[in-house]
């Protein structure tokens, strides 16, 4: 116990107005679902609304007003007016930004400094960088005259709710195409409060739809035979189901998928700032991101002092309430990540790698999980190899170069990667040879809206973000 | 605390050696450095938490004049700031030292006995340091002598920057020998010093020739402290005694004016070195204009009306 204990520092829910319920948004207009599911918070299991869930039906429904807008309103307007729309919603993200913060921290169970520093900036960011894109299509390489697809079919995750949904919404309205965006089941709030920014905007009806529900929502939406584009960010098990199902169609795809990223610090490496990256890279949003730096390979050399650094510093992270402004570790979004955490971390002790959690009080209620490494991990425990996507960061060593960069790649996901050393010629060498989409050389998880991301092997295929966002929306 | 600086004897031995121990020390990253002090800036301190880290920072200041127009009149004044910062709320601590030139110390000496609060004086051809060994010798004694019970000194930038590290070892060896049972802290200026790799190096260099404390700054150059500067030393400090057991104090001194900021500093304190570090033995703030604001502030707290600056006294 520290003499200096920080008092409570909550964040005011006040700002977020919940209904009790919310209903599908189809065609500019919020509107009844076959069904309905509750949204609860993570962090206390609180009921926080109820949710109507769409059904083949309603989403046929959406897609229809999508298909109307694209041909009649979105598709044929000049991309110089497309922009003044987009430019609107990043304004009234930046506007509304509190409200979103508190409102993605409430229903994620993320820090509600990063939901307010991260992925809420980070999401008008988006919009306003391919609002700047609208009218210079032609000039982002992808053909003379480039077009949009038509009607875009987009599921996303629950760790970057909103986040994730800019990384959608943004391209695809900046290219020409109208959406239907399903938000993960257990986070549809933050979508649902953007349902209500494109009406703020006065955006076209049906240039965006957001059906609400569960897997069988998502698979209407990619199975729907009048989208023409798919584009999902999950697990690479339902990445898989969909890449089979639009096989054979005239559907394009793309997929982001898991990933199991090594974070290699070279003897060399600045190590208090490494430790800092390697906290970053594993226990920023609990862990929940795909591009987690989830495997950390450090050399042999320096890897006691390093680990001593390490656990030193994980006893200062504050696991608890979101929306605490001091908090830096949150709650595990639901009942059955947390059971998934709790069994790959089993598994790693029954392997025989040696478990370290720093003293950590985890409240009574939600769903909780104390920031956890793994030592002596080897390439062969399933530790190493599988993506856990919570607070666990597995720790092997490497004796050279070679052999990191053997490790690194050994791996059936190639998402990311971190390089940490102070010298120069080798954070290039290193980073040429690392199969993954991003390799960041000593940062970690940092996302900017012009920078491409995506993944090798199984974790996926296109690039979003970036110039190279843009063609995975347009037909040269 | 009795295990000294045994293990790292060796590496003072010739100017070769030396070097190649500061330069084996890991490196700083500057960005990474800079987003890490920022991230503990957004530490939210609020309420009990806040109250508590006021009346610390004041048991924390080394209350500061050093202007060439300062007077015995002046420096009294300050000594009775010090004794009693808030007339008007017996409960407000005293602070932690008052810091002056050299030639203001038997005056303070005189205006501060029986209050417990040290006496500091700068030394060793403050603020420059371009004076040859003996002159400092003489500065540091004559302080000493006048009844200074902490030496601030300053180390010798120029030969730093030119890679004469063993000179610069020596020098604060021989300064730390003139203190006799005073005190030492150790002034590197990194505002002269820029890097962050300076930073560190200095760091352990002050440290492995006995200075108490490392103090970032004179104050008279720009910049002075910084969050970032001072994380890097209290990194320094927390290392050197994991490394050998002896444990040294930090201050940051100059550009710190707002209780905002002093509370950032504390929370590094805190998560970077320890809460073995929040107490007035272990870190201080050089600073003059804070002390107002922490008054001001920890009048706010208690009775929740702001009053103006002419509720408190200017010195």
């Amino acid at each position: 116990m520290s003499a200096f204990e920080y008092a409570p520092a909550p964040e005011s829910r006040s700002i977020v107005k919940l209904q009790p319920s919310y209903g599908l948004f189809i065609n500019g207009e919020f509107v009844d679902g076959a069904g309905s599911f509750k949204t609860i918070s993570p962090a206390s299991e609180e009921v926080l609304a109820e949710i109507a869930e769409a059904s083949t039906a309603d989403v046929d429904r959406a897609v229809k007003a999508a298909r109307r807008a694209y041909t009649d309103v979105w598709g044929v307007m000049p991309g110089r007016e497309r922009a003044k729309y987009l430019f609107r919603i990043a304004r009234l993200i930046a506007e509304r930004s509190r409200e979103l913060a508190v409102l993605e921290s409430l229903n994620n169970g993320k820090p509600i400094k990063e939901s307010r520093d991260v992925d809420v900036p980070l999401a008008a960011a988006h919009f306003f960088y391919y609002a700047g894109w609208a009218d210079k299509l032609p000039y982002a390489g992808f053909g003379a005259d480039p077009r949009p697809l038509g009607v875009a079919g987009q599921v996303i995750p629950w760790n970057f709710p909103l986040l994730m949904l800019a990384w959608k919404i943004a391209p695809a309205l900046a290219a020409g195409n109208t959406v239907v965006l399903k938000p993960a089941e257990t986070t549809p709030l933050t979508a649902l409060l953007f349902a209500e920014i494109c009406q703020q905007a006065e955006l076209p009806p049906g240039v965006v739809n957001i059906v609400t529900g569960a897997g069988e929502t998502g698979a209407a939406v990619v199975n729907h035979p009048d989208v023409d584009k798919v584009a999902f960010t999950g697990s690479t098990e339902v990445g898989r189901i969909i890449a089979r199902a639009v096989a054979g169609t005239n559907k394009k795809v793309t997929l982001e998928l898991g990933g199991k990223a090594a974070n290699i610090v070279f003897d060399d490496a600045a190590i208090d700032q490494a430790v800092e990256g390697i906290v970053t890279g594993i226990f920023f949003n609990q862990g929940h991101v795909c591009c987690a730096g989830s495997r950390l390979l450090v050399q042999e050399s320096v890897a006691d002092q390093l680990l001593e650094s390490l656990k030193r510093r994980m006893a200062t992270l504050r696991v608890g309430d979101p929306l605490d402004k001091n908090t830096d570790v949150g709650a595990i979004n639901s009942a059955e990540q947390l059971s998934r955490i709790k069994a790959l971390a089993e598994i790693g002790s029954a392997e025989g790698a040696e478990r370290w959690s720093p003293a950590c009080e985890l409240p009574d209620r939600g769903f909780w999980f104390a920031p956890t490494i793994f030592t002596g991990v080897s390439q062969a425990h399933r530790i190493a190899r599988e993506e856990i996507f919570g607070p666990v960061l597995s720790v092997l060593t490497f004796r050279t170069p070679g052999e990191a960069v053997e490790k690194a790649n050994n791996t059936p996901y190639g998402l990311s990667a971190g390089v940490w050393s102070e010298k120069g010629s080798r954070i290039l060498a290193i980073a040429d040879q690392l199969r993954a989409g991003v390799v960041w050389a000593n940062t970690f998880n940092k996302f900017d809206p012009a920078s491409p991301f995506g993944g090798y092997k199984e974790s996926g295929y296109g690039r979003e973000g970036g110039r190279h966002g843009l063609e995975a929306y347009l037909a040269g | 605390m009795t295990a000294t600086i045994s293990p790292l004897s060796e590496v003072t031995r010739s100017d070769a050696a030396l070097r190649t121990f500061l330069h084996g020390l890991p490196g700083v990253d500057r960005v990474g450095a800079d987003a890490r002090a920022a991230g503990l800036g957004t530490r939210s301190i609020k309420t009990t938490a806040k109250a508590w880290a006021i009346d610390l920072a004041i048991r924390m200041v080394d209350l500061t004049t050093l202007e060439g127009a300062d007077t015995p009149g002046k420096v009294r004044a300050l000594c009775a700031k010090a004794r009693q910062p808030d007339p008007g709320d017996p409960s407000c601590p005293p602070v932690a030292a008052i810091c002056v030139y050299p030639s203001m110390v038997p005056t303070a000496h005189e205006a501060l006995r029986g209050s417990g609060i040290h006496l500091a004086s700068v030394a060793t051809a403050f603020p420059s340091g371009q004076a040859p060994l003996k002159v400092k010798l003489d500065d540091t004694r004559a302080a000493v002598a006048a009844g200074a019970d902490e030496i601030d000194m300053v180390i010798s930038r120029g030969a730093f920057l030119s890679g004469r590290y063993l000179e610069v070892f020596e020098e604060i060896v021989a300064i730390k020998e003139a203190c006799g049972s005073a005190h030492l802290k150790v002034i590197l200026e990194t505002g002269e010093l820029v890097t962050y790799d300076n930073v560190r190096r200095a760091s352990w260099l002050a440290m492995l020739a006995g200075g108490d404390f490392i103090k970032t700054s004179t104050g008279k150059v720009a910049p002075a402290a910084t969050l970032p500067v001072t994380l890097i030393m209290l990194e320094a400090v927390r290392d050197f005694l994991d490394t050998t057991g002896r444990k040294v104090g930090v201050k940051p001194a100059g550009g710190i004016r707002t209780t905002k900021d002093a509370i950032k500093y504390l929370v590094m304190v805190n998560e970077i070195a320890g809460d073995g570090w929040l107490d007035p033995d272990w870190f201080r703030f050089g600073a003059s204009t804070l002390l107002n604001d922490l008054l001001m502030q920890r009048t706010k707290l208690a009775t929740g009306h702001y009053s103006g600056p002419d509720y408190f006294t200017l010195d």
